[in-house]
């Protein structure tokens, strides 16, 4: 156990250390939620009823598909360059490799959601703290099941990663449209609603905005909960296959 | 420290169409011992590399390195060897000295001493001015440099080097070599590398291992090998044709001799060609055929591959 701790902290370090030599990168991937969040928000003000109370969670969803998504980019980098095969060689925990980078991503998700509340409450984001922390440890729970799955995908894709360019950018719009993030599925299509439906990114969203807006029982948290949690409970039991597997 | 039986590796890419890149590899090496692992491009060095360092199971065949299994036990087989592998070993995306401080981290050692460790390596390889730059911004020679470094953090008592001196100058290549001698001194360390410079693996080796198609075509030490396989080679220049034919005649009677005939030039295998040459010019004048040059010359381990596959290892392209 002591050595799973170890490593874990030794692969969190290592992949923590060019993130807090460069902040600003951190703000320059956070480039288009920033414009939707202005752009869309600033538009659909007035048009739903509050538009920051109901856009906010959508935006923090959105940075959660896109920055775990890319989490594997990372990863695949390192299989094609070389460094993994030589990581994989020490006797670093594997389960503690897949822990480690999960860690630094679900640490730079919340960096970035804490700034954009931050951003948004002073444009007229009204903030439930309780709320707020339960949909935060929500988007965690999915971000982590996110990012894994992109590990798996990554090992997947080498050495030629063309697979991973090919799987992460057919997903994520479809993903991202399909869920109500940005508009307002409801008023769809009854053809758009039923896909809506299938696609777990959906509960998810809905279950932040209810957390969001302080109604910490609705129905749609247990729903959202329990998507988020089996697409976590998926992506750590691949992932940690896929890094036992290894190169 | 590394025992191989019926070692194997059959990559499926597509079906119906397996690559058997090593095919029953027995091999074993005593602590210790330095040895180079030969062979043309796809000869299958790397994947038996992988398997040896725990990276790749085998399809079949066992393999014990440093003491342990390296497919029940590969934790283990992990914490005492060491593997610089043929692509580059650091993370474009990291410091130097902080992936040699992660390196030293993975392996166990605390804090303190991976940074003290990271400083040593960093001034015994010359990357001292490079500490605090990310590797691609480095020359091809100082990366092979950090690689090498990455491999000594924990002072392995196993060392495999996938090509360590592949792509650098004649300097560089010197360089490499005294540190890896340097670390043999040192810690006795066992080395395993692969390399395509012939003349390395002869000067340095004590043991060759040549692959060939997934297979061991010869072990043993670069003077037995260049003696049982290649043969010292007699080169004789006569005026004339016709008094070459001759001269061949004379040199074939003799036992065991090989005799080959180009224009004025005749070629000739001996055992041991300098103690034979004088014999051969004595008969020659007896004959009364004139000799214009003579000349000795010890085989090169490239004589020995051609001997043993009919191609030159230099050439460098691979059968399909
Ligand atoms: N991951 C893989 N998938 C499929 N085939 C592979 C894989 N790795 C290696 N091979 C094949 O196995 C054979 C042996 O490859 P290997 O890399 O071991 O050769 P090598 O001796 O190291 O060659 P080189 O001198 O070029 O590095 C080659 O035919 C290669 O195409
Ligand atoms: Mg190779």
């Amino acid at each position: 156990m002591t050595t799973f701790l170890r490593d874990t902290a030794t692969v969190l370090t290592r992949e923590a250390r060019p993130s807090l030599r460069e902040p600003v990168g951190l703000l320059f991937e956070m480039g288009q939620p920033l414009l939707f969040l202005f752009l869309f928000g600033s538009l659909l003000d007035g048009a739903i009823g509050s538009s920051w109370q109901w856009f906010v969670p959508g935006i923090l969803v959105m940075m959660c598909l896109s920055g775990p998504m890319a989490a594997g980019y990372t990863l695949l980098v390192e299989l094609i360059g070389g460094s993994m095969e030589r990581l994989m060689v020490t006797p670093v925990n594997r389960t503690a490799m897949l822990v480690g980078r999960t860690m630094k991503e679900m640490a730079v998700l919340l960096c970035q959601s804490v700034l954009i509340i931050g951003l948004a409450v002073p444009l007229g984001f009204r903030l439930h703290l309780p709320g707020v922390l339960a949909g935060l440890a929500l988007l965690v729970l999915f971000g982590v099941g996110l990012g894994a799955l992109s590990f798996v995908l990554a090992f997947r894709s080498a050495p030629s990663g063309t697979l991973f360019y090919i799987v992460t950018q057919t997903l994520l719009f479809p993903l991202l449209l399909l869920s109500g993030v940005l508009l307002p599925m409801d008023s769809g299509p009854g053809w758009l609603r039923v896909v809506g439906q299938l696609n777990p990114v959906s509960y998810v969203v809905d279950a932040e905005r209810a957390l969001f807006a302080g109604r910490l029982t609705d129905p749609s948290v247990l729903y959202g909960t329990a998507a988020a949690a089996l697409v976590a409970a998926v992506g750590l039991v691949l992932g940690n296959r896929a890094m036992r597997r290894g190169v | 420290m590394i025992h191989a039986r019926g070692l194997t590796r059959v990559f499926t890419m597509k079906k119906n169409d397996p690559v058997e890149a090593v095919r029953g590899l027995d091999l074993d090496v005593a602590a210790g011992q330095l040895v180079a692992f030969l062979g043309p491009n796809g000869a299958g060095k790397s994947t038996t590399l992988r398997m040896l360092t725990t990276l790749l199971p085998p399809t079949s065949g066992t393999a014990v390195v440093a003491g342990h299994d390296v497919r029940r036990e590969p934790a283990k087989v992990r914490g005492r060897i060491c593997y610089v592998g043929q692509r580059s070993s650091a993370g474009d995306n990291f410091l130097v000295r902080d992936e040699l401080v992660t390196q030293g981290r993975c392996y166990g050692l605390p804090p303190r001493e991976a940074g003290r460790r990271a400083d040593e390596l960093l001034d015994l390889l010359e990357l001292r001015p490079m500490a605090r730059r990310k590797p691609g911004t480095l020359s091809g020679g100082q990366r092979r440099r950090l690689d090498i470094a990455l491999g000594l953090v924990h002072r392995p008592v196993l060392l495999f080097l996938d090509e360590p001196s592949t792509g650098l100058d004649p300097r560089s290549r010197a360089e490499i070599w005294s540190h890896i001698l340097r670390l043999r001194e040192a810690y006795g360390t066992t080395l395993f590398l692969t390399t395509h410079y012939l003349e390395e693996a002869d000067s340095m080796a004590e043991r060759v291992v040549i692959v060939n198609g997934g297979r061991v075509i010869a072990d043993g030490t670069a003077d037995r090998l260049k003696t049982d396989l290649a043969g010292d080679h007699i080169t004789i220049t006569t005026r004339t044709e016709p008094e070459a034919a001759a001269c061949a005649a004379l040199a074939g009677g003799a036992a065991g001799a090989e005799v080959t005939t180009q224009g004025t030039t005749v070629r000739v295998r001996v055992a041991d060609a300098p103690a034979a040459l004088p014999d051969l010019l004595r008969a020659l004048e007896g004959a009364g055929i004139k000799a214009t040059s003579a000349e000795t010359t010890r085989p090169t381990l490239d004589d020995v591959f051609l001997t043993l596959t009919g191609r030159s290892l230099t050439d460098d392209d691979v059968p399909s």
